[in-house]
């Protein structure tokens, strides 16, 4: 057997506490991240067994999903909402865990925040009771979403019994043309791939076109993996993202900073490792994408036109196709650029970050938003809210009839007041299609950050790369 | 958490692939911060109408499966947000045995946690269990955890794997926090060693 290793096997033998003969291990984890959704079972939990939290330094809790976009000062209206808010409040001061609330401009998604303050750091292991923990792979850190009974396991040991495994690299050959993001990157190794073809595997991403991202386009490669079925995928870490994190709150200083980075250069995969599935994709080949359909497997180009699920030979896929065409509806043959939308959203932690908010400033600057589209921007956190406003951004959008918000997962799920109404056709930054994911019976397509600012100027979708923006 | 040993019961077919997790439990019941109640979340978009009645054309509205204690589905069961509302809305309605082709990691391993056993067979077996299934209430199967096979209506049995760890906790219904913190000296230990080979963390 070969003594070469990939990136995620070194991550992982150097948090293995104790292996099983069976396979299972029990693994260390650096870096936990909660949320006010997925905890409250967890704590409930600690109290009923009478057990603390073995590491609260290592843990950070933020409100995200259920906070309101807009003025908040007053609370929150929604009484489960706001339950559930006071219910974390009253946990990180019961276990003493540090937590940014609603009026903390450092409060923001979940996903945001942790790369943001520095609490994500290369070679570590993170964890969240969410599955876009993925994001922080970007940084080169074996990062995955959790459930709540694990969410539990990690407050009370700081472990996780896990299975190790497979690994599997996407190697993206060349540079992306003009117009096309890592987002409409994501989603044509998604619509490639499946919704289920990373399942049991953590996915590194490598190649020339991944270099060149910034950590904010990693991020979105890293965030969407698990919509490919992954839990986790990685970026291992360079200049780039050491140059990301270099002075955040949370990250290393002084000699320490030094010593990080020296230990950090060697977090990479052996240049013979093996991986047990290679995907080789050329850059330069791809478009601009749209989500068709109910799965963020279902891509199109946006110059092409809604696939016949009539085709497909397995009759089970074939009736899941249809009835997402159904659910959309959209008819076989027709042209995306034809399809006309009534919401736009971007934001989320796919899609929440300053660079993809200065993307779609960019293509409105100048701009209206069509009549018929209600526009909204909702940063990841308060941070990026607060240097967007220095640079004039919220002007931009403000003038173009964008309605400009506070930080939050907002329209993403709508477990706050953001919402799609019933037959609603959204264009959306975040990372789900899914029936009744941006409201009931809300119509939702996936789409870049200029992609969804571009539609929402023109009320139909539109090739960006024909866009004269720069 | 409750023992899974032998279960017998009607098994509701779900001829749909990628049934992600929004689909099993929607947003509007995740606000809760109780594991229990969870049944009337459960499939909420498809079981029923906008006025709120249900949908009698979803399979678990039809008389023959109002006591289904399993589901066969389509491949990829499971997949999208991390939510153990899923699990949990499946365990209060009474479904502790989910059989696909494949599930989602996430959901996978929150099942554990539960008490509920996701099975996973091949796409011919997949295809023999919808038909028996299709048989409703005359026709009920027996997942036996302890042996690993299932045990169709009319007598045949197909066997699955299963990780052996999660199969002991299951028998025995472990909470393995409990298992987890016996080793506290070994975590110690690694906590350490951990801070002085990578003190910035």
């Amino acid at each position: 057997m070969s003594s070469s290793r990939t990136l995620y096997d070194k991550i992982w033998d150097a948090h293995v506490i104790e292996s099983q003969p069976d396979g299972t291990a029990l693994i260390y984890i650096d870096r936990h991240l909660v949320h006010e959704v997925t905890s409250p079972q967890a704590f409930e939990g600690l109290k009923a067994a009478g057990r603390c939290v073995r590491q609260p330094k290592r843990t950070l809790a933020v409100v995200d999903h259920n906070v309101p976009t807009t003025d908040r000062s007053h609370g929150i209206d929604d009484p489960e909402s706001a339950l559930q808010v006071a219910t974390l409040e009253e946990n990180v001061v019961a276990f003493g865990l540090e937590y940014f609330n609603a009026l903390d401009k450092r409060q923001g998604i979940v996903h945001v925040i942790g790369p943001e303050q520095g609490f994500t750091l290369p070679g570590t292991t993170i964890v969240c009771g969410d599955s876009h923990t993925s994001t922080h792979g970007a940084f080169g850190a074996l990062a995955f979403g959790i459930g709540t009974s694990e969410v539990e396991h990690v407050l009370a040991t700081q472990t996780l019994i896990q299975r190790k495994m497979k690994n599997m690299r996407i190697i993206v050959d060349g540079r992306l043309p003009e117009g096309v993001t890592a987002k409409d990157l994501a989603l044509s190794i998604i619509g490639r791939i499946g919704t289920g073809g990373g399942t049991g595997h953590v996915v590194e991403y490598a190649g020339e076109a991944v270099r060149a991202l910034s950590m904010e386009g990693r991020m979105t490669l890293c965030n969407l993996t698990i919509e490919g079925g992954a839990r986790a995928g990685l970026v291992a870490p360079d200049d780039t993202t050491f140059a990301y994190l270099k002075g955040r709150p949370k990250a290393p200083s002084g000699a320490e900073w030094e010593q990080a980075v020296a230990a950090w250069r060697e977090l990479k995969s052996d240049d013979d490792a093996a991986f047990d599935i290679e995907i080789r994709l050329d850059a330069a080949e791809l478009a601009p994408v749209v989500t068709w359909g109910t799965s963020p497997e279902d891509v199109v180009a946006v110059t092409g036109r809604v696939p016949d699920p009539a085709a497909i030979e397995d009759e089970i896929i074939r009736n899941s196709k249809l009835r997402a065409l159904e659910y959309m509806g959209l008819e076989p043959g027709q042209k995306i650029e034809d399809i006309a939308v009534d919401r736009v959203f971007i934001g989320s932690c796919t899609n929440g970050r300053i660079e993809d908010i200065r993307a779609a400033a960019r293509v409105v600057k100048g701009r209206k938003a069509s009549d018929r589209v209600l526009a909204i921007v909702v940063p990841g956190s308060g941070l990026i809210k607060e240097l967007a406003e220095r640079e004039g951004l919220d002007k931009v959008f403000l003038d173009a009839g964008f309605e400009w918000r506070e930080a939050g997962c907002s329209m993403c799920l709508g477990m706050n007041a953001d919402r799609a109404g019933p037959y609603e056709r959204c264009a959306s930054t975040s990372n789900r299609n899914f029936e009744g994911r941006q409201g009931h019976k809300a119509r939702t397509h996936l789409v870049s950050p200029a992609m969804a600012a571009a539609a929402a100027v023109a009320g139909h979708f539109v090739d960006i790369r024909t866009w004269d923006y720069l | 958490m409750e023992k899974f040993t032998v279960l017998t019961g009607v098994a509701a077919p779900l001829r749909t692939v990628n049934i992600d997790t929004d689909k099993i439990i929607p947003k509007q019941f995740l606000k809760t911060i109780k594991r229990t109640g969870l049944s009337k979340g459960l499939f909420a978009e498809l079981r029923f109408r906008d006025d709120g009645s249900e949908n009698p054309d979803f399979v678990l509205n039809k008389d023959a499966y109002r006591q289904a204690k399993i589901l066969v589905a389509g491949d990829n069961f499971g997949c999208g947000s991390s939510r153990e509302h899923a699990p949990w809305a499946l365990l209060d309605f009474g479904i502790r045995c989910i059989i696909s082709t494949s599930f989602a990691d996430i959901f996978y391993n929150n099942c554990f946690k539960n008490g509920v056993l996701p099975v996973t067979v091949s796409p011919e077996v997949l295809e023999q269990l919808f038909d028996d299934a299709d048989r409703g209430s005359n026709a009920t199967l027996t997942i036996d955890l302890e042996n690993q096979v299932i045990r169709g209506p009319d007598g045949g049995e197909v066997s699955f794997e299963i990780d052996p760890f999660r199969k002991y906790c299951l028998l025995n219904g472990l909470d393995d926090i409990g298992l987890t913190m016996e080793k506290e000296d070994k975590i110690n230990a690694f906590e350490k060693q951990d801070a002085e080979t990578a003190p910035w963390i």
